[in-house]
């Protein structure tokens, strides 16, 4: 672990506990975003892409259960004292939810919930609070934020609310910012100006997190990609690389199944044979090798440790070629 | 979206500033507001405007009975002991808002900060929470109350205790449910990655969104405490004698309401009224607590 580490997670895993027996959302997962990095979390979903951030941020579902290490700037997160990540939490690491509908308070005003957190904790004044509120929605760009701060959630549009839900985490200058599939919910331009607003922000210094499932949004801000496929990362990569030359057989579909400006018309986008594995199921081997197109005997018998090269990694038998992997 | 009208570009005083503006601009509400306030100020000024106290019997009546009248100074008429109704309706008006504001104010804190409590924290901490309400529920209301009597006394004092130690129980589970609903709501998860604490998020996230729910229960409250008080008094366990209540007065007008329909046509006048203004404030204060009413 580097001293420029911000977030490190360790052999995370999260379980459900279900009617039909425990769910594995998570298995055994490790890494680490470093100081004013961006690294994007993508995989399909129930790959448990938002549950490793839920679970390192303690904020499962009653029946979900989090095992192993999540440190935030060299301090325990999960450990059985809370304090430490109650204190991490709203302040120096803020959290971005997808549906800007449903995470702002109905009932209060968006400079009320802006300024709730910094003077829960005694950061600011109630002066200071209106000025930072007004900094901040500034920041993301809010039209009118002398307006805004009066209004309630549902006089905005979602891209404003979506932006002030940002605006929001930016309050008490966090070092780290997790955003779970934010733009997902939000319609393509809108989604052009919040991808702005987070890149501004990762101008000032900030480490950002992002959960999604769309390339390219990932290609636009991130500096490094986890792939995440049934809760495991197959694949870690510098972006620049990753998108030259997948090594994982799954990354490389996934980057094939996105349409591109230079494909001629009436060609099928091509798309991932089968379905991926239920939550619950537990085979020895790849989880990906029934749908891998190069699966080898090995892949069904035994499961590929993740293994480094260089900045990137891989979870495979036999990787592509052109990603510096010996098979 | 996003237009500032003008009943949303008010100042940002906080909910229930902006609650405020908003039920002025209701005028149902605010005629219910009206109403109630005069029927306060009635009850208050009536006993003491009246020539005749409550329990002074008018003997130089014939029937004792006699219907409204501006020349004797009876003038809601007088009960079948020759007592002056006018005086008695609003000394009764007194006590029967007296129990059901303050019956309904105890059921109201007590069920709303259990309920939130039980249901935002939710697991084993709701389980013994509600079980503890379920027990509650199970004994006999009525020798509660008869074993409270016997202790302590009859006393216009233990009514609101007993009222409102009986009415929190299902305020508690209405909002128990409520809250169990918010608990999984994404803003609720976003107050909690703020690292609010539990009794922040109960107080400002979880309990404004379901003042709604709780005011029109409230609101429907106070009619079933009402009637609650007049059959206690009707029991000889609320109210005694001379004193009285709207319930009560109802009751013994209803037996009359064939030779002296007056006796029965003040008090429901009154409970009439006062019910209705008490609908229409509560539904005017549901929507002004819900800021989307604009």
């Amino acid at each position: 672990m580097s001293h420029d580490t911000l977030l490190a997670v360790r052999n995370l895993s999260v379980e459900f506990a279900t009617p039909r027996g425990v769910v594995r959302a998570v298995r055994d997962v490790s890494l680490e975003v470093r100081r004013g990095e961006c690294l994007a979390v993508v995989g399909e979903s129930g790959s448990g892409k938002s549950q490793l951030f839920l679970g390192s941020l303690g904020l499962l579902a009653s029946r979900g259960r989090a095992h192993g290490s999540v440190t935030f700037d060299g301090r325990e997160l999960l450990g059985p004292d809370p304090t430490a990540l109650r204190e991490a939490l709203g302040t120096r690491l803020g959290v971005v939810f997808q549906d800007p509908m449903n995470s702002l308070t109905p009932h209060l005003t968006i400079g009320r919930q802006l300024a709730e957190v910094a003077l829960d904790r005694g950061l600011l004044g109630a002066q200071e609070a209106r000025t930072r509120c007004l900094e901040v929605l500034r920041a993301v760009r809010m039209p009118e934020p002398e307006a805004r701060v009066r209004q309630y959630p549902h006089e905005l549009s979602g891209g404003q609310r979506q932006r002030a839900a940002i605006a929001m985490a930016l309050m008490t200058r966090p070092e780290l910012i997790v955003a779970d599939e934010p733009t997902t919910a939000l319609d393509v331009t809108v989604q052009a100006q919040v991808i702005d607003v987070l890149r501004e922000a990762r101008g000032r210094g900030l480490a950002l997190v992002l959960i999604t499932h769309d390339l390219g949004v990932v290609a636009e801000i991130a500096d490094r990609v986890a792939v995440m496929y049934a809760g495991r990362i197959v694949e870690q990569a510098p972006v620049r690389e990753f998108f030259a030359a997948p090594a994982h057989p799954y990354a490389a579909a996934l980057l094939a199944s996105v349409p591109r400006l230079d494909t001629p018309p009436g060609e099928r986008l091509a798309g991932i044979e089968g379905q991926p594995p239920e939550p619950g199921e537990e085979r020895p081997g790849c989880a990906f090798a029934p749908r891998c197109a190069a699966a080898l005997e090995t892949c069904r018998q035994t499961r590929p440790q993740l293994r480094a090269t260089g900045s990137r990694s891989v979870a495979c038998h036999a990787p592509l070629a052109g990603a510096g992997f010996a098979p | 979206m996003a237009g500032s009208t003008p009943a949303s570009a008010t100042t940002d005083g906080g909910l229930w500033a902006d609650a405020r503006h908003r039920l002025r601009s209701n005028r149902a509400a605010v005629g219910a507001a009206a109403l109630i306030v005069l029927l306060l100020a009635a009850a208050l000024l009536g006993p003491v405007v009246s020539p005749y106290a409550l329990d002074h019997v008018d003997w130089n009546l014939s029937p004792l009975a006699s219907p409204p009248s501006l020349a004797n100074g009876h003038w809601f008429g007088t009960d079948s002991n020759g007592r002056d109704l006018f005086a008695r309706v609003w000394a009764g008006t007194q006590v029967s808002l007296l129990v059901a504001l303050l019956a309904t104010a105890v059921s109201v804190v007590i069920g709303v900060a259990w309920g939130a409590t039980a249901g935002y924290l939710g697991g084993r901490v709701d389980g013994w929470m509600m079980r503890v309400v379920d027990v509650l529920y199970a004994l006999p209301y009525m020798f509660f109350v008869i074993i409270l009597t016997v202790v302590f006394g009859r006393s216009l004092w233990l009514i609101f205790l007993a009222i409102g130690a009986v009415g929190w129980l299902t305020m508690a589970r209405i909002v128990r449910g409520q809250a169990l609903a918010l608990r999984s709501r994404e803003f609720v998860t976003a107050a909690v990655t703020l690292g609010l604490p539990a009794h922040r998020i109960i107080a400002r996230h979880i309990v404004p969104n379901v003042l709604g729910t709780v005011i029109v229960y409230a609101t429907l409250t106070v009619p079933q405490v009402i009637l609650f008080e007049s059959f206690l008094s009707f029991l000889g366990l609320g109210v005694q004698e001379p004193y009285t209540s709207l319930g009560r007065l109802v009751a013994e007008g209803a037996a009359e309401m064939e030779t002296a329909p007056w006796q029965l046509l003040a008090p429901s006048a009154v409970l009439a009224l006062l019910l209705l203004a008490l609908n229409f404030l509560g539904d005017g204060l549901r929507d002004a607590l819900d800021p989307r009413q604009g």
